[in-house]
C-alpha cells in the first residue's frame, strides 16, 4: 500500500480476504448530556459491519446521529454502551491507520497547499523534506498541480476538498472515515469528486465509511448502502450495491440496476424521514 | 515523477499577485495624492491657528508654541538635554520598553495559552487574574522604585506588568477559540499535544495575539516613561519630569514628539511583521483601515 496509484492488487485481494472485520459496531449506544440535565440518546443499539476493502455508505434522515457513529469509530468520541471494534481491537484511542475527512473545512489556513498536505507525515516523524516530496506527489493525484504555494483562502471550495483529500490519504488510511464531505459543493463539482475519490480509493483495500444524505452520492459510490432510522439511531436496513466498478458517477445513476437500488433505499428511508419530519413539526407547534 | 511541477497548466498565472497587491492598494491608490494633500493642509492649519494664537491672546509660557517645542528638540539634538545627550536619553527609555515588551508579551503569550487550553487552571486562576486586572498597575510604578531602586530595572517591571495583561488576554480569548475541527483533524493525522499547541493552537492565536501586541508595545513605552517620571537617573521621563519641575511646557511638548515618533516607528515594524506573519490571511482584512 506504499507504493503510488492502483497498482496493489494482489494486495487488495489478500487484504480483502484477512480475517475479520475492518469495523464493527455491536449494539452501540451514545448518550450526550444535555442542559436540562436529561439525556439525549443519539444512537441505540446500532450495529454496523464493515469489512476490510468495503466501501459502505450510511443514510438517514438529517440528525439521526451518523456523525456520531463515526466519531466513536475514530475514537474521538467513546461509546456509552455497545462494542466499538477496529480490525478487531475495542477502540480506546485513535486508531492506527485511520483517516477522517471531516463535512467542515479542516484545512489550516496558514498553511500552503503543500504543506497542509504535508501535515500528516511530518506529524508522523518524516522529515520536512521527504514530507513534501510525497505532498507533492498528492497535490498531483487530487489534480491540484501548481497550487501548491497557494493558501487556502485562494481557492475555491472544491479545491479546499481536495486539499482535504490528498490530507487524509496520504497517510494510506485502511479505515476511511467521511461525513458529508462534499455536502457543501455544488453538483457537477461534488460528482467530480465522487470520481476522484472512487479513482484513488480504487486498489488500496481500504474500508470506507461514507455518511451522507445524498441518496445517488450513497448508492453511486458503495457497494453497500446502511439505512439508519430516525434519532435514536438504529441500523434499519443493509442494502447490498451490486453495480460494477470501476464507475462514473454521472452515468451510473441513469442505469436501471442503479434506480432500482435507488427505489429499495428511498422506501426504506422514506418513513424515518417522515418521522423526523413530525417530530420537526411537533417541537415548532 | 513530475518534472512540470513549476509549470503549472492548470494555475492562473499570477493570481497570488492579483489578488494581493491591487486589491490591497485599489482604494487608497487612486485617492493616495488626496489623502496626503488633506492631512497635510490639517496639519499646517493645526499649527498655524496654535502659533498664531499663542503670539497674539494665548499666554505661550502655559501654552507654549509650534516653533518654540521646534527650537527646544533642535536644542536638545544639537547640544543636549540638562542630564547628557538626547540619544542617550531614547536609547534608554527605549530599552527599557523592549526589555519589558519582550519579558511581558512572552509571559502573555505562554499564561494566555496555559490557561486557555487548560480549563481546570483557567477556573482556579481566573479570580486573581480579574482582581489583579483590576489594581490601578501605574501605581506599582512606585512600589518598584522602592523595590528596585532608580536603575532600569524598575522601570522594566513597570512596562512588564503593563504589556502581561494587554497581551494575557488576547492570547487566552486566542486559544479558547480554535477551531475544534482542525484539533480534531490534527489528532486523526497524528499529532500528539505538543504538536496540536504548536502547529493548530498557537498559529491559531496569532492574529490575536499580534492584533494585542500592538497596543502593548505603547504600554510597554508608557511603563517606561511613567517608572522614569517616578524617580530615574536617565530618560525621557526624567526629562519631562524636570520640564514640569521648571514650568518648560516647551519641553514637555518636545519630550511628548520624540516619544510619538518613536512609538510610531515601532508600530510599523509591528505591522510589519504582522504582514508576514499572516501572509495567509485573505487580504481583505489587510484592507480594512487602521486606527
Amino acid at each position: 500500500m506504499t507504493s503510488p496509484g492502483p497498482s496493489a492488487e494482489g494486495d487488495t485481494s489478500a487484504t480483502r480476504q484477512a480475517a475479520g472485520p475492518a469495523i464493527e459496531l455491536r449494539g452501540v449506544t451514545k448518550r450526550f448530556p444535555t442542559r436540562d440535565g436529561r439525556d439525549y440518546t443519539a444512537a441505540r443499539d446500532m450495529t454496523l459491519t464493515v469489512r476490510s476493502g468495503e466501501f459502505v455508505s450510511v443514510v438517514g434522515p438529517t440528525g439521526c446521529g451518523k456523525s456520531t457513529s463515526l466519531s466513536m469509530i475514530s475514537g474521538l468520541a467513546s461509546a456509552s454502551g455497545g462494542d466499538v471494534l477496529v480490525q478487531g481491537r475495542p477502540v480506546t484511542g485513535i486508531p492506527d491507520g485511520l483517516g477522517y475527512m471531516f463535512q467542515q473545512d479542516a484545512v489550516l489556513p496558514w498553511r500552503s497547499v503543500l504543506d497542509n498536505v504535508a501535515t500528516g507525515p511530518r506529524y508522523r516523524g518524516v522529515g520536512k523534506k521527504e514530507a513534501r516530496e510525497q505532498a507533492r506527489e498528492w497535490v498531483h493525484k487530487v489534480g491540484l498541480g501548481g497550487f501548491e504555494r497557494y493558501y487556502p483562502h485562494q481557492l475555491s471550495g472544491g479545491m479546499r476538498k481536495r486539499v482535504a483529500l490528498a490530507q487524509t490519504l496520504i497517510n494510506e488510511p485502511s479505515i476511511l472515515l467521511m461525513d458529508e464531505p462534499f455536502s457543501a459543493l455544488d453538483v457537477q463539482t461534488r460528482e467530480h469528486m465522487q470520481d476522484l475519490l472512487l479513482d484513488l480509493w480504487s486498489g488500496t483495500g481500504a474500508a470506507v465509511v461514507f455518511v451522507t444524505h445524498d441518496l445517488t452520492e450513497a448508492i453511486a459510490l458503495a457497494d453497500t448502502v446502511v439505512v439508519m432510522t430516525a434519532a435514536p439511531a438504529t441500523t434499519k436496513n443493509v442494502i447490498p450495491v451490486n453495480l460494477e466498478r470501476p464507475r462514473r458517477v454521472e452515468e451510473i445513476r441513469l442505469e436501471e440496476s442503479f434506480l432500482a437500488v435507488y427505489r429499495e433505499v428511498w422506501n426504506s428511508l422514506r418513513q424515518e424521514v417522515e418521522i423526523t419530519r413530525a417530530r420537526g413539526a411537533g417541537n415548532v407547534a | 515523477m513530475s518534472p512540470d511541477v513549476e509549470t503549472p497548466a492548470a494555475a492562473p498565472p499570477g493570481v497570488v499577485a492579483e489578488t494581493q497587491d491591487p486589491v490591497r492598494r485599489r482604494p487608497r491608490g487612486r485617492w493616495a495624492p488626496k489623502i496626503t494633500g488633506a492631512r497635510l493642509l490639517l496639519i499646517v492649519l493645526w499649527l498655524g491657528s496654535w502659533e498664531l494664537s499663542a503670539s497674539t491672546f494665548l499666554d505661550p509660557f502655559y501654552y507654549s508654541k509650534p516653533t518654540a517645542i521646534g527650537a527646544r528638540i533642535v536644542d536638545w539634538f544639537t547640544s543636549g538635554t540638562a542630564f547628557g545627550s538626547i540619544w542617550e536619553q531614547m536609547a534608554v527609555t527605549l530599552e527599557e520598553a523592549v526589555i519589558g515588551f519582550v519579558i511581558g508579551s512572552l509571559a502573555g503569550v505562554v499564561l494566555g495559552v496555559l490557561l486557555g487550553r487548560g480549563r481546570f487552571l483557567a477556573e482556579v486562576c481566573a479570580p486573581f487574574i480579574k482582581a489583579a486586572n483590576a489594581i490601578p498597575r501605574i501605581v506599582l510604578a512606585s512600589l518598584f522604585v522602592i523595590w528596585f531602586g532608580l536603575g532600569m530595572s524598575s522601570k522594566v517591571a513597570t512596562a512588564v506588568v503593563l504589556v502581561f495583561f494587554a497581551v494575557f488576554f488576547n492570547a487566552f480569548q486566542g486559544a479558547r477559540e480554535v477551531d475544534k475541527t482542525l484539533i480534531d483533524n490534527a489528532r486523526i493525522l497524528g499529532a500528539g499535544p505538543r504538536q496540536i499547541l504548536m502547529t493548530i493552537v498557537l498559529p491559531s492565536a496569532t492574529s490575536w495575539i499580534l492584533a494585542s501586541l500592538h497596543v502593548a508595545f505603547g504600554f510597554a513605552l508608557i511603563g517606561a516613561i511613567v517608572g522614569e517620571y517616578t524617580g530615574a537617573d536617565k530618560g525621557l521621563g526624567l526629562l519631562i519630569n524636570h520640564a514640569q519641575g521648571t514650568f518648560d511646557s516647551a519641553g514637555i511638548y518636545a519630550g511628548m514628539i520624540i516619544i510619538t515618533v518613536m512609538a510610531l516607528l515601532a508600530e510599523s515594524l509591528l505591522t510589519l511583521l504582522e504582514g508576514r506573519l499572516l501572509a495567509w490571511r485573505p487580504p481583505s482584512i489587510a484592507t480594512e483601515v487602521q486606527i
